[in-house]
């Protein structure tokens, strides 16, 4: 097994550590799956994680230079890594104005990811600093358990508000209540709401518009009968959701999400070259 | 209220609620405390009555929140019945000066004791602690001292604990009016401008504290 990868374009580094303090936000720790076209960071919903689970994806090529990856088998040419996002975060921390980023699997006493900085130096020798990251190996009989979770007869699809507001929102209501609850319908509306025994507040978003697969599935979907005419609500934990949102460093291209009705909220927000998928069940 | 409000209708003599502050501020700021260039929140509040929640409904570019805050039954307010036709004793100062005054009181003593008199020592500060006692004597003349209206000379001892909070409002005051009546009531009152210069007042009473011998100096 081994992987090698480099980065030396600035822009580059900048955008995978915003990506790398995202995920850090959102879990303490995930799996990390390698193959060769491809980077994904993966929490699957156990129940340590109160339910969510998490599913991002990047092309590597977008962001390295030099890619290499010899997975544990010819057919299976994949790595799977158990690690903890904020080492990684916190190693990009100093390769602010690196000159190049090296990761490279390495087992020395124990499994690790070497993260080897260069940076700049006015002599001649450039220096480098070293973070090894230690790292658990996924064995392939477990690879099942981080397959990628899809919603498909969800009740409603709808894009997401502006993301600013939405995270504001959010805040205030997360000093005032555990749990929220969020409606949408097929008319580009969509309601947060919470209610406690001091207060109820819900906010109204209207001309959200809903994604052009929405009305089709919607309507096989209606298994509760045809009077639900396109709406659907979910009461998920708050701090799940406030998590979310404050983790997004950059305005995203989209942002949408699927509810089930009462049961599951599928957040999918993409960026030009990561896509990140959050799912948060809803509360018993 | 004319100066904050575009509309405001009261159709009983006087209303009175009680609800929860800290949960009337979430609400009031849902969108946000930063205020963007641009963008503004607009806000109406309405009540029914006595049993109904206070409603506040806010706007920000097409996003509408809509807050009902539970209201409690109110305490019955203290009604100190102080009149300023039986003000004896009246200064008004800058807060700075009682600032500084007030963050060095001592506080292992149980009352401070405030005289106020048309002669010496005019307007002093007492403390009586566990180190012993300190006197803060304001001269006659200081800059600090906007106006002086002292007809009589009175000592009065009230309870430390009782103004205490009171320091909160001298914070954030430019001006106090320091006044007391035949009782020995106390009146301060803070004139507070806010970050868009709009000015209002805080007022603080308090009854001196009884086991005291008057005239003690």
């Amino acid at each position: 097994m081994r992987f090698r990868a480099k980065i030396v374009d600035l822009a580059c580094l900048n955008h995978f550590s915003r990506v790398i303090n995202t995920i850090a936000k959102l879990a303490k720790t995930c799996t990390l799956r390698l193959t060769v076209s491809k980077l994904y960071f993966i929490l699957s919903d156990k129940v340590a994680n109160g339910g969510v689970s998490l599913w991002c994806e990047l092309c590597q090529g977008n962001f390295f230079d030099e890619f290499q990856i010899e997975g544990v088998a010819a057919e299976h040419n994949e790595i799977y890594l158990e690690l903890v996002p904020e080492n990684l975060s916190r190693a990009l921390k100093t390769a602010q104005s690196a000159k190049a980023v090296k990761i490279k699997l390495s087992n020395k006493h124990c499994p690790c990811l070497r993260v080897a900085v260069e940076l700049p130096s006015l002599s001649r020798s450039s220096r480098i600093v070293t973070h090894d990251i230690p790292v658990g190996v996924i064995p392939r009989r477990l690879w099942n358990d981080f397959r990628e979770p899809s919603v498909t007869d969800f009740d409603v699809s709808i894009y997401l508000p502006v993301l600013k507001t939405m995270k504001s929102v959010v805040e205030r209501m997360k000093n005032l209540s555990n749990s929220i609850v969020i409606e949408a319908n097929l008319r580009g509306e969509m309601n947060l709401k919470i209610e406690t025994d001091l207060v109820s507040i819900t906010t109204h978003f209207k001309d959200l518009g809903n994604p052009p697969w929405a009305s089709e599935d919607g309507g096989q979907s209606s298994t509760q009968g045809g009077d639900l005419e396109g709406v659907a609500e979910a009461r998920i934990d708050i701090k799940k959701l406030q998590q979310l949102l404050a983790g997004q460093q950059v305005n995203p291209t989209k942002a949408l999400c699927n509810i089930v009705n009462k049961k599951i909220v599928h957040f999918i927000l993409l960026h030009e070259d990561v896509s990140l998928q959050y799912f948060i069940p809803a509360l018993a | 209220q004319a100066e904050i409000f575009q509309e405001f209708t009261v159709q009983e003599e006087s209303v009175i609620l009680r609800i929860n502050l800290s949960v009337l501020l979430d609400c009031l700021t849902i969108f946000g405390t930063s205020s963007l260039p641009g963008a503004s929140t607009a806000l109406r509040m309405c009540y029914r009555g006595y049993g109904y929640p206070l409603m506040l409904f806010l706007e920000e570019g097409g996003v509408v929140t809509v807050c009902k805050i539970k209201t409690q039954e109110p305490d019955e307010l203290l009604d100190f019945d102080f009149c300023s036709t039986n003000v004896v004793n009246k200064i008004i100062l800058q807060s700075e000066g009682l600032r500084e005054a007030f963050a060095e009181l001592d506080m292992t003593s149980e009352v401070l004791q405030i005289t106020m008199s048309p002669d010496k020592p005019y307007f002093r500060l007492s403390t009586f602690g566990n180190a012993g006692s300190t006197h803060l004597d304001y001269p006659r003349d200081s800059d600090l001292i906007e106006a002086f209206h002292c007809n009589q000379t009175q000592t009065n001892r009230y309870k430390i604990s009782l103004l205490k909070p009171s320091t909160k409002a001298l914070a954030l005051s430019c001006k106090v009016s320091i006044r007391t009546d035949a009782q020995g009531f106390l009146s301060l009152q803070y004139m507070i401008r806010n970050e868009d210069g709009q000015i209002c007042f805080v007022e603080y009473y308090c009854c001196p504290d009884e086991d005291v011998a008057e005239g003690e100096l």
